[in-house]
């Protein structure tokens, strides 16, 4: 479904990607793990059409989307919940999930209304209420559905973890294991690497710009250099696993 | 007397709404001040003014003084903003090419005008004058009263109730995360400054119609006072322009009525000290936030 080839990106002087390929079939999830700065967000980021790369290639179901300005890229249903949250802040969280569904330009809608607050009551309980005034976790969840609206065949997701409590992210992780089991395609984007390859299918490991592990989740998670570097001092993930049962 | 000017200064701040809501707009969206706005409400009135002045109906030169008007500040848009904005350069940089866009407008309706003060043939507009309860109301100044608010009407509609609005909205205050749900930033600056100028056309022809001194130079005390006012009322904020504006054109005329003729020159001093004590107590303005400075990043 997705096909990243050979992506290089240069920013600010910096290669944040050195030659990046990656696939992503229907259905599965897949993740993508390393640490922080190893280019993962600009992976995300070139892909929706938001930074421009600097040698390589897009496709999205077989079409180049290298060249496609970001909205034209959602509104195929290629679609990316930022991080850090990106709500708009001023606007309620009913008119915050209307306005996705601006990427539906004309596609069947996939996620109703009612889906959304079915997966996350709060935001029902909060639909009048300016986004702004929301907290973290409530505030990503909003991200997550701002962008079910517009109708996702891929969904990109960076960092849905990042700030927030160890019993939120396991909230948001349970939601996510919904999301795949309704056979979303999922890209995530994660540095909480025991949570993120608990959750995906497939994973790929970044580092300075190149991928330096891939495989199926669980051997990765088994691997003993992925172990060292990533699973091993006291993470948050133990801890949120017991916490979130 | 009190009663009859609170009334001419409530149809005076109805076309300071017209001018200020755009002004505003624009500044909310792009957190840049378009100084070109003046001189956009200027060419509503030239509009209006030629299309009488070649046998046309009032209304028609209303219809494409609106039109015309808008049209010209999407070419601002284009011309001076549009490259700044992809350079990142737009704060200050926008600034200076709206002035430069600004200039080139009025050196045309100078031209035009042979900078001449226009005015509309008389009963351009039909002089009717109402009494009731010893107050003295004309159908134009209904008619300024009327259209006023309904655009103002319009405007919030559009805004706060229609889709295009809330694309408005997310752009404004989160351009990167609006591109990340399909939404098209290019296109919404573009109609953006279409409803803009289109605003300040049609408070331009109302100008034109009541104080009959159409010249190239007259969207320039318009200009500050539009500044006063998205001041006064919060920078990018658009319930504080509306209310702002209808404050300033009270204060305003009150000022012009009631001061000695004396110091009738320092009218506008008084302006500018009031609004200058005001900003010592809001900073913000009457309704505006702290985050909604022109320093706020965008991205």
């Amino acid at each position: 479904m997705l096909a990243v080839e050979a992506l290089a990106l240069r920013y600010a002087g910096i290669r944040a990607l050195r030659g990046v390929s990656l696939s992503v079939a229907e259905g599965e999830t897949v993740a993508l793990i390393g640490p922080n700065g190893a280019g993962k967000s600009s992976l995300l980021n070139a892909i929706s059409g938001i930074v421009r790369p600097a040698a390589g290639r897009i496709r999205f179901d077989g079409r180049d989307i290298t060249a496609l300005p970001p909205w034209e890229i959602a509104r195929m249903g290629l679609i990316q919940v930022p991080e850090g949250r990106q709500v708009f802040a001023e606007m309620t969280v009913l008119e915050n999930l209307l306005t996705g569904r601006t990427a539906l330009a004309g596609r069947a809608e996939i996620f109703s209304l009612d889906d959304v607050f079915a997966m996350f009551p709060i935001l029902r309980e909060r639909a009048g209420q300016l986004a702004g005034s929301l907290s973290g976790g409530q505030q990503q969840m909003l991200a997550i559905a701002r962008g079910l609206m517009g109708a996702p065949r891929l969904l990109l997701l960076d960092e849905p973890s990042l700030g927030l409590a160890p019993l939120i992210v396991a909230q948001v992780f349970r939601a996510l294991a919904g999301l795949k089991a309704r056979g979303l395609t999922i890209l995530l984007v994660e540095q909480n690497a025991r949570q993120a390859l608990a959750a995906s299918d497939r994973a790929l490991v970044l580092e300075q710009g190149r991928i330096v592990h891939h495989g199926p989740s669980a051997e990765l998670a088994r691997d003993p250099d992925v172990i060292a570097h990533y699973l091993g001092q006291g993470d948050t993930g133990a801890m949120t696993q017991q916490g979130g049962g | 007397m009190l009663a009859q000017q609170l009334l001419n200064g409530f149809v005076v701040g109805g076309v300071y709404a017209l001018f200020a809501l755009g002004f505003t707009l624009v500044f909310g969206i792009q957190r840049v001040l378009n100084l070109a706005h003046g001189a956009i409400f200027m060419s509503g009135a030239f509009i209006a003014y030629y299309t009488v002045a070649a046998g046309g109906p009032l209304w028609l030169g209303l219809a494409l003084a609106v039109i015309g008007s808008g049209l010209i500040s999407v070419l601002v848009e284009i011309v001076c903003f549009r490259r700044l904005r992809r350079s990142g350069d737009e704060e200050f940089g926008g600034i200076i090419s709206s002035i430069g866009a600004s200039l080139v407008i009025m050196t045309i309706a100078q031209r035009i005008s042979d900078t001449q003060v226009l005015r509309f043939p008389f009963e351009t507009f039909p002089v009717i004058i109402w009494r009731f309860w010893g107050l003295r109301v004309s159908a134009l100044q209904l008619f300024m009263l009327a259209l006023a608010l309904a655009l103002v009407v319009v405007l919030g509609w559009f805004i706060y109730r229609t889709a295009f609005g809330r694309q408005v909205r997310a752009v404004t205050q989160n351009e990167r995360a609006a591109m990340l749900m399909g939404i098209n930033p290019v296109r919404i600056h573009m109609q953006t400054f279409f409803l803009s100028g289109a605003l300040a056309g049609a408070a331009g022809v109302l100008v034109g119609l009541a104080f009959s001194s159409i010249r190239y130079t007259m969207g320039e005390p318009f200009l500050m006072y539009g500044f006063v006012i998205i001041i006064l009322g919060g920078l990018g904020s658009i319930p504080g322009a509306l209310l702002a504006s209808f404050l300033f054109g009270m204060g305003q005329t009150m000022l012009t009525a009631y001061m000695p003729s004396a110091i009738s020159g320092l009218n506008e001093a008084f302006i500018f000290a009031a609004l200058f004590l005001l900003l010592l107590f809001r900073p913000h303005g009457l309704m505006g936030r702290e985050a909604a400075g022109a320093l706020r990043g965008r991205r």
